[in-house]
């Protein structure tokens, strides 16, 4: 691959209005369909079971009905023959006797029974738990960055980056949303490794942007982001293939269990590499960065490499 | 000399590469299923260990290797079946004092145990089992003990001849009231002797005192509640036979439980989640039961009712509670009724003795005391409930004088009987618990998920290999070499640290495989760039690994610093996950960068070389 001349900060524009209306959309469907909590933060009963032969949901759904679990939600999970049973916190019902009686129900007069391959039961105050160590995380991991960014660069790089990031995990929230796919801890970590991986990206750009502030004494700027993002473009895009290349093999071989988490990474992925190259060099030349912001340490530096 | 590893950095290389190829060997060999016995209390002997080698043999199951060790008997057997048929035989045969449990022993050659090396430590959504998150209730452990100051106070001031009008709780305040203000002074001198747990207030009228159990001593309190249920429920872990239970307090007052290969999780939440104990107290014959029925209890006396549902008036003082008795078994009386032998400590055995020796003749009751958890909800508010079950499962009519051991009949079958007996003898549990998370894994899921993992893991790790070939061609083969050597680094690491495997840990080892690649990609595009600026091959290789290690430093950071802070908040899978990726995005700049330089130096180094295969 040749190194590319492609004007991305001159038309930056066109980008930005892009990735506005995409938050907008993701913001907007966020506050008002919000995000579909799956029980480890809800709290609740999920219970997995499998068939020899397909099984008949409707079959399921009427004997739970008339045991008196009306609020259970029975789909398929992944195959015909994996169904799988929600259940919402339960008056009355010791919680830990739940997933005991819902199999002895579902296996009530029938030849062939379900065989058990997954109990999840979350109690309520777990599952608030589990959300505010979810919240934790992503502000710790948040702040901890904004910090060593801003000592290994500057603030407005450090700033620029959090913008990034946060427009690929508003995205992929967005979506999630719209799609109304399931949220739960295993998705929670994959947003947070997307926020990971995102950075990484971001800062692989940021860093050449560093390089060419102290190298280009001459050029502008805008100049100097374009080079960046031009001679690093190759490198974001090969590796962003690599990584995509392990997800969509996770996606389509990986089983159910993990689908959502493999969805979350390919679609952050995807815009993970979309916003260090579009987003995250705008946000930090809007921000007002200019190569005097990193001059002073880099004298410095060339100071005491050249002393005796 | 540009482009030139010393020889030690080589043989370090090298060396490291090879430990780790040793230490991820076991992870190839698999598991056999067996059978572990075990005496709950003394070591199997040479005889006994023969016997149950018999008995297994009657089966007609063909044993694999029968190992005896450290008076354990490890039986290993050639399929899942077998291993049913055999426990069931032994469980049946062995009896209570032996704990049979099934387990999968790895078959790591014995030169790779001989030096520490074991396969990973996979997580129950791998292999299958029970994961428990059990809440103590640090109110009601707060509140036994309140409790017991009360009994403990008044008995004291009986004993030390203090009279006193009343000892009532309020508040959290247990309040004496003294017949009369002169005494005050006696009074005070027995609180700082035997109860310095309690804070003394002295309030305006002469004759109280108010006591309040200090912060100290309710955290004392706490501490001890956590830790009694956790020696509980290891007890009652060993009772259902599990081959590698884990029990871990997690935050202050929760415990988890991890049962791998457990699949009758009814019994297990039976056994851990109910928190039961027994109380002996006398029956009150003197006042009429229909008046107490009616709302009237007489002072002294609390109203409880029998299994059949028959009212019965009950002395309010308890003359042992369960936390006194030390053993219990199950077995029949005379008449074949089942029943429970029972043991009791120092202190209660002296409790039952004196009250035995002036009650000849009266009638005791045996008080079953069962706490139930509910989560209702009210008004769409979430409302946790705990219901006090009490029932009294026996009245006898004291025979003679007892203390140490007796008997209590009144059971309704034998099953009930040795559940009552385990529950007794696995302790009573100091605070009531909840199960508050249950995760289950059939072993059909777990199996599935190892497979599944094992697919995408090698599916993706074809394409990236492919892919770094076909565009980096010699140079991306280096590559590939570094990214295979990266990931025996971390399954070698990871079996090391018998850190958990999960999905999402399987998962993460996938991801870092697309991403260790990125060193690498940054390094190899640097080195084209520097060919494009007219540079030599040798100096572009040099300031392409120079140029590029700063941005893999700094944008690798910033990754670790993500998994690490999942990893400090992550739980169960999630944490596994964090785990991989923080082993694999360490091991990738390892090898990304120095594994890579060390191939590249060998077949480039020291010499001209007019053009790169890149």
């Amino acid at each position: 691959m040749k190194t590319t001349n492609i004007n991305f900060i001159g038309n930056r524009n066109i980008a930005l209005i892009f990735s506005g209306v995409l938050s907008l959309i993701s913001i907007i469907s966020l506050a008002t369909q919000g995000l579909h909590m799956g029980i480890d933060f809800t709290g609740g009963t999920l219970i997995e079971v499998g068939y020899q032969q397909p099984a008949d949901l409707n079959v399921l759904r009427q004997k739970l009905d008339t045991e008196g679990f009306e609020d259970a939600t029975v789909q398929n999970f992944g195959t015909a023959k994996d169904v799988l049973i929600r259940l919402k916190l339960q008056e009355g019902v010791s919680s830990a006797d739940l997933s005991t009686k819902v199999l002895d129900v579902i296996n009530k007069d029938v030849t062939e029974p379900a065989s058990l391959r997954r109990v999840e039961f979350v109690g309520p105050q777990v599952g608030d738990d589990l959300a505010e160590d979810g919240f934790l995380a992503l502000l710790y991991s948040s702040l901890a960055i904004l910090a060593y960014i801003a000592w290994r660069f500057e603030w407005k790089f450090s700033l620029g980056a959090i913008i990034a990031t946060f427009h690929d995990v508003i995205v992929t929230l967005g979506l999630f949303s719209i799609l109304g796919l399931e949220f739960d801890l295993t998705v929670l970590a994959a947003v947070l490794a997307l926020i990971g991986y995102s950075l990484n990206d971001t800062i692989v750009v940021y860093d050449r942007i560093r390089e060419g502030f102290r190298e280009f004494r001459d050029k502008s700027t805008e100049e100097i982001m374009n080079i960046s993002v031009n001679v690093t473009l190759s490198r974001t895009i090969m590796t962003s293939l690599t990584v995509l290349l392990v997800l969509v093999s996770l996606f389509f071989l990986g089983g159910e269990t993990i689908h959502n988490f493999s969805l979350v990474l390919l679609f952050g992925v995807f815009f993970g590499t979309y916003s260090s190259i579009f987003i995250a060099s705008p946000a930090a030349l809007m921000l007002g960065i200019s190569p005097a912001d990193l001059m002073i340490p880099v004298k410095d530096n060339s100071d005491i490499a050249h002393l005796p | 000399m540009q482009n030139h590893f010393s020889l030690w950095k080589n043989i370090g290389i090298i060396l490291m590469f090879l430990i780790s190829i040793i230490y991820s060997l076991p992870n190839l060999y698999g598991d056999d299923p067996s059978v572990q016995i075990s005496h709950v209390v003394n070591k199997l002997t040479q005889a006994q260990a023969s016997d149950i080698e018999a008995t297994i043999k009657t089966t007609g199951a063909p044993i694999k290797a029968f190992e005896f060790k450290d008076g354990k008997v490890l039986a290993r057997l050639t399929n899942d079946d077998d291993q049913m048929k055999v426990a069931d035989l032994l469980r049946d045969k062995m009896g209570n004092d032996y704990t049979v449990a099934l387990n999968l022993a790895p078959t790591t050659p014995a030169w790779l145990q001989s030096i520490g090396a074991q396969a990973m430590y996979l997580g129950l959504d791998l292999r299958g089992g029970v994961h428990f998150l059990l809440e103590v209730d640090m109110d009601a452990a707060v509140k036994q003990a309140e409790e017991r100051y009360n009994d403990d106070l008044r008995l004291a001031l009986r004993d030390a001849k203090i009279h006193y009008q009343a000892v009532t709780k309020d508040n959290g305040f247990i309040k004496i009231t003294l017949k009369s203000a002169d005494e005050k002074t006696e009074l005070l001198a027995l609180l700082s002797k035997d109860f310095r747990g309690l804070t003394v207030t002295e309030p305006e009228a002469d004759e109280q005192i108010w006591l309040k159990m200090s912060d100290v001593d309710v955290r004392e309190i706490k501490k001890n509640a956590v830790a009694q249920n956790m020696t509980t429920l290891r007890n009652r872990v060993n009772e259902l036979g599990v081959a590698e239970p884990v029990i871990q307090q997690q935050g202050e007052n929760r415990i988890m439980v991890q049962l791998p290969g457990v699949q009758d999780t009814s019994r297990a939440k039976e056994i851990l989640g109910t928190t039961a104990t027994l109380e002996y107290r006398l029956v009150d014959t003197e006042h009429d039961v229909q008046q107490a029925v009616s709302g009237h209890a007489p002072i002294g006396s609390r109203l409880y009712y029998e299994k059949n549902g028959n009212p019965i008036l009950l002395d309010k003082r308890i003359i042992i509670t369960g936390d006194q008795i030390v053993d219990s078994s199950s077995s029949s009386d005379d008449d074949g009724r089942p029943s429970v032998s029972i043991s009791l400590n120092g202190i209660g055995a002296s409790k039952m003795g004196k009250l035995t020796q002036v009650s000849i003749g009266k009638p005791m009751a045996v008080v079953f005391i069962e706490y139930k958890n509910e989560t209702r909800i009210v008004n769409g508010e979430k409302v946790r409930h705990k219901e006090k079950v009490e029932k009294v499962i026996s009245v006898a009519t004291i025979q003679g004088v007892f203390s140490k051991r007796f008997q209590t009949t009144g059971l309704d079958s034998p099953q009930e009987a040795r559940n009552l007996s385990l529950l007794l003898r696995a302790g009573a549990l100091a605070a009531p618990v909840d199960i508050v998370e249950e995760r289950t894994v059939g072993p059909s899921l777990g199996q599935d998920n190892i497979d599944k993992g094992m697919l995408s893991f090698i599916v993706g790790f074809a394409l990236v290999v492919l892919f770094m070939a076909g565009y980096y061609k010699l140079f991306g083969l280096i590559a590939n070499a570094a990214l295979a050597f990266n990931v025996v680094i971390v399954v070698a690491i990871l079996s090391m640290l018998q850190a958990t495997l999960t999905l999402p840990g399987i998962a993460g080892i996938i991801l870092t495989v697309g991403m260790s690649v990125d060193a690498n990609v940054l390094i190899f595009e640097r080195v084209k760039e520097e060919l494009r600026n007219g540079n030599s091959p040798q100096a572009s290789i040099f300031s392409g690994y120079d140029k590029a290690f700063g941005t893999i430093l700094d944008s690798h950071f910033t990754n670790l610093v993500v998994a690490v802070v999942l990893f400090a908040f992550g739980t169960g899978s999630v944490k596994g996950f964090a785990v991989t990726l923080i082993i694999g995005i360490l091991s990738s700049m390892f090898t990304a960068i120095t594994g890579t330089r060390m191939i590249i130096n060998w077949i480039y180094g020291d010499k001209r070389v007019e053009k790169l295969s890149i």
